[in-house]
């Protein structure tokens, strides 16, 4: 493990500013702290710290941007779209982003593909409540779905600049902070990224807005294909084209073990590393894999826990991010106050994690990635399924499953009767009968679109094929 | 001590026969279905011979036990003629019924025309005046879905606390004409037991009528001493089956429930449930002149049931057919275009396809049996964990159990149809028998299928066929690459629907099964 790029000077902030917030990285409901009111009926809060954000500065623009950024691709969502078609719940995330404002959250990450496409204009009207210059705005080209339809690169042009037009309508806004070609390496890797970018003259269109000022940053988001990645900072050390950043997929499980998720995975020790000798600063994605690292087996909590007892589980992946300087913004989508509250705690400030730290948390990635989980994050990108399946749906209950032991593998099993029950039970709540794996017809539409490579018409045959031996009692 | 005995043991059976038609997890079905197989009209088209004589032992001993214990449809007049009895006035609450002469005319042809239904084999008209059939079906449409609305509170509930001990299930209309019929049967059952108690029983029941016929020459019955007897008509006024006469102190044994009413209700003593040889005067006493006014009204509201029914049924079918004409008139909406990321697809509802032969579940034998033994009690529907069978709306197959594979499929681990059948209509077999019984066969509609119409891979359906009778092959024989589409076996083919059920295209299946006239062994 790369330990050299701990983030002294971080450090040592906090270190200063340690004592007036010492009650920042407690979570809700702990052990009594120093500075947590007593409350009579027995209660101990502690308050969500303010102003107290790690600020990590832009090397281009000089930007001080929140170590915690709000990722918009999970706004909470209404139980029924309402008349006008809104499927998002604007009062809450108007709450959000006065809340994450108030406490020193300025970085706000969209796209115009998110939550079913309303996601740019839910955080442009929450956002447009508040000055400009008090939030930076993050959006994306997300023509990847242009591709492959057969349109020429004139086409795709047009196509593409109608979207990126279109983010300014959807956001109120006449500049764009921070602007990126929406997941590169997907796909077919290279020949997808020249489509999409280089052979019909996007990029270099735009080079020329960055250079007129309505970008202020340009990036890009990556997955999948290395080649990919070392091609585009091929392109920035050949003085090509400038990256000012760049946001990749980084917390202790991938730091090194992204090959033992899935072969074709990059490992974000090599991405970052890439990135920092080049000083370009990183934006993290999926820190928390999608909360995969906050809902981890109970054995693997109470390991962490008993190294840090009163932080949360979900804070030990923001801090591990946060310990590495040139990360200047971790995304967390938080659809919930409390998970808000809870990263505010973790990232204001940023507390480094120790070497031993380090150690400690590469041990429990070793074993963590030992349980056969599938690795979605529930970014829903493969959605919506043509044939109405729950994709996400079906494999975030399988995980649960797997993490609470209730995956039996035979009949013979102590818990066999308690583990088929809770796995069918289980399933049909979190997944109406319609929307189960059962429907799939493996057309594969969904492969392509997934950031974690899921073979996913693969994965529903298992799982069918693993409810069905439920059923039957044929296990 | 008569009444209280009759009153614990009529409890218990109508309390687990209940309980059979509301269990969806087939817990109660292994303890209880005897006391469906227990059952008069089930028992004589099963062929029980062995029941059939141990009920007529009964009844030529003890009188008409078994309307007032056995019978389902028996018990619940009761309870609602107790309520009935309560909501009168204070004056009428002692003595709320009258003495009525039989009537034997209407009874014993009720009786002929239900024998000759029989015979002819038209079922729906032998499920309609059943008893028991009756009952089950007001159990299975009417109580069940409160059962199950009931279940699913708890079941959220369960949600909360994350147990996984109570879990949701689906309430669905299964066949609305049917649902009507229960709806009408119950509303008359009601006023007529509501007001004058046992009507039902003794003039339309045809197992009432047969029952009544041995219980004349009962051993064990209730009878008069004359010498105690004060004429003061409590006993009259008492009879729910009015058949006590106080004057001529005679008792219609044919009528009688063995209730044991009157004998609390008789001060001096005069009534006694005892042992005595029958004999043709005992038997058959003597009419005697009676006051009409309470028989005229019930007959007049039998003869409503009669009218009704049929008219109602033409009525219902022609609804049927129009809701499902109109579901069929929706547009198939394209898959929805991937451009954003999230959300559901629309899933639209699945419509059954133009069978040329309808389905029976596995051990039903054939379509013949099924229709000569089936008394649609409703049993075998309310217990099927699949969603599969539902009541036929066909007029000479009305209200018994067909199979359709919309919103489940006749599962591979389930007999559980097989286990409740009381009649004889589906006879009981294991799951390993199951698997090779053959129902009916697939058959595949080329235009509807996903690799023809969206040009996309699929073969879910043989994914999940339990036999391996299809295989898929390339749809262009000259071009291994080409999309696959599916084959079928029909020797292999046992008709269990799971292609069916999950067939991507809707709202019709591109394979579809058709039944068989007569199941076969593979």
């Amino acid at each position: 493990m790369a330990k050299n790029n701990i983030n002294r000077r971080g450090f040592l902030k906090v270190m200063g500013a340690g004592a007036t917030v010492a009650a920042g990285a407690a979570l809700e409901g702990c052990a009594p702290k120093k500075n947590a009111e007593f409350d009579p009926a027995g209660h101990h809060t502690t308050e969500v710290p303010k102003g107290t954000m790690t600020y990590r500065t832009n090397p281009t623009t000089g930007d001080k941007v929140s170590i915690l950024g709000y990722g918009c691709m999970r706004w909470p969502t209404l139980s029924q779209p309402d008349a006008n078609g809104n499927v998002i719940d604007q009062e809450r995330v108007n709450e959000l982003i006065d809340y994450a404002l108030e406490h020193g959250v300025n970085y706000f990450d969209t796209a115009p593909v998110y939550v079913q496409g309303q996601s740019e204009r839910a955080t442009g009207i929450a956002l447009k409540r508040h000055p400009r210059n008090e939030y930076f705005i993050a959006t994306k080209l997300s023509n990847q779905r242009m591709a492959g339809r057969g349109l020429s690169p004139q086409e795709m042009y047009k196509q593409s600049l109608e979207m990126y037009h279109n983010s300014f309508k959807e956001l109120q806004t006449d500049y764009i902070d921070y602007y990126l070609l929406h997941s590169i390496g997907g796909g077919d890797g290279m020949p997808l990224l020249m489509e999409r970018f280089f052979d019909n003259g996007v990029l270099d269109f735009l080079v020329k807005e960055r250079e007129a000022g309505r970008i202020r940053n340009l990036g890009w988001s990556f997955h999948g294909d290395v080649a990919v990645f070392d091609y585009m900072l091929q392109l920035h050390d050949e003085g090509k084209y400038k990256w000012d950043f760049v946001q990749i997929q980084m917390n202790y499980l991938d730091w090194t073990h992204a090959k033992e998720t899935n072969p074709r995975n990059v490992n974000a020790e090599y991405l970052y590393n890439e990135l920092a000798k080049r000083n370009i600063p990183s934006v993290i994605m999926e820190p928390l894999l999608g909360g995969r690292l906050s809902n981890v087996p109970n054995h693997i909590v109470a390991r962490l826990k008993q190294q840090e007892p009163e932080n949360s589980v979900a804070s030990w992946a923001f801090r591990f991010c946060g310990t590495f300087p040139m990360v200047m913004s971790i995304l967390s989508g938080m659809t919930y106050m409390e998970h808000l509250q809870d990263n505010i705690r973790s990232l204001a400030p940023v507390k480094p994690l120790s070497e031993e730290d380090l150690t400690y948390l590469e041990d429990t990635a070793s074993l963590m990635v030992t349980y056969p989980t599938i690795p979605c994050n529930s970014c829903q990108y493969c959605m919506p399924c043509p044939y109405g399946l729950d994709i996400p749906g079906i494999l975030v209950h399988y995980n649960k499953c797997v993490n609470e032991g209730n995956i039996p593998e035979s009949q013979q099993d102590p818990n066999y009767k308690k583990a088929r029950q809770a796995f069918l039970v289980g399933y049909d709540r979190a997944v109406p009968k319609l929307r189960q794996a059962s429907h799939c017809t493996s057309c594969n539409q969904c492969s392509p679109e997934c950031p974690q490579r899921i073979n996913i018409p693969l994965q529903m045959q298992r799982i069918d094929a693993y409810v069905e031996a439920l059923k039957q009692g044929t296990l | 001590m008569v009444r209280k005995i009759r009153l614990t043991l009529a409890t218990i059976f109508f309390v687990c026969i209940t309980l059979m038609f509301l269990d969806f997890t087939g817990v109660t079905h292994a303890y209880f279905s005897w006391m469906a197989k227990l059952q008069f009209l089930p028992a004589v088209l099963a062929l029980n011979v062995g029941i059939i004589i141990l009920l007529i032992a009964l009844t030529l001993l003890f009188g008409r036990i078994y309307c007032s214990v056995i019978c389902p449809m028996g018990v619940f007049q009761d309870i609602i003629a107790w309520f009935g009895k309560k909501a009168r006035p204070k004056k009428e609450r002692k003595m709320p019924y009258t003495y009525s002469k039989a009537m034997s005319a209407l009874r014993y042809t009720v009786l002929g025309v239900f024998v000759m239904a029989i015979i002819a084999g038209v079922g729906s008209f032998v499920a309609l005046l059943a008893p028991y059939s009756s009952y089950g079906r007001i159990a299975s449409n009417l109580f069940q879905p409160l059962y199950r609305w009931g279940n699913n509170i708890l079941a959220s509930f369960a949600e909360k606390y994350d147990s996984y001990a109570i879990y949701d299930v689906d309430v669905w209309v299964k066949s609305m004409p049917t649902l009507i019929i229960a709806v009408v049967t119950l509303v008359i059952i009601f006023i007529l037991a509501w007001r004058n108690g046992r009507t039902y029983c003794n003039t339309i029941c045809p197992v009432g009528t047969v029952l009544g016929f041995f219980a004349r020459f009962s051993f064990f019955r209730v009878t008069f001493d004359a010498e105690k007897c004060k004429n003061c008509s409590m006993c009259s006024r008492n009879c729910k089956a009015s058949c006590i006469d106080y004057k001529t102190h005679t008792v219609d044994y044919s009528r009688c429930v063995t209730c044991g009413n009157c004998l609390e209700k008789c001060k001096f003593g005069a009534l006694s449930y005892k042992f005595g040889t029958p004999s043709m005067a005992t038997a058959f006493p003597k009419p005697v002149v009676v006051e009409k006014a309470a028989p005229k009204a019930a007959a007049k509201a039998e003869e409503k049931k009669e009218v009704a029914d049929p008219g109602l049924r033409t009525f219902l079918t022609t609804i049927a057919v129009g809701a499902a004409a109109a579901a069929k008139a929706q547009i198939i909406p394209e898959a929805t275009d991937k451009k954003v990321d999230g959300g559901l697809a629309e899933i639209e509802d699945k419509v059954a396809p133009q069978r040329a032969t309808k389905i029976v579940p596995p051990g039903a034998i054939s379509l013949r049996n099924m229709k000569n033994h089936c008394t649609a009690c409703q049993l075998c529907v309310s217990a099927c964990p699949n969603g599969v069978l539902r009541p036929s709306t066909d007029l000479l197959t009305f209200m018994q159990p067909e199979a359709s594979y919309e919103v489940g499929y006749c599962r591979p681990e389930c007999v559980r149809c097989s286990e409740v059948c009381p009649a004889g209509a589906i006879k009981l077999i294991d799951v390993a028998e199951k698997s090779s019984i053959q129902i009916g066969h697939a058959v595949w509609t080329r235009d509807l299928c996903v690799p023809i119409k969206d040009g996309q891979e699929c073969g879910n359906c043989a994914r999940h066929c339990p036999t391996g009778a299809i295989t898929m092959v390339p749809s262009d024989a000259n071009d291994p690459q080409s999309k696959k589409i599916p084959v079928v076996n029909e020797e292999l083919c046992i008709g269990c629907g799971a292609c069916e059920n999950l067939c991507p295209s809707r709202p019709i299946s591109a394979i579809y099964v058709e039944g068989h006239e007569v199941h076969r062994t593979i």
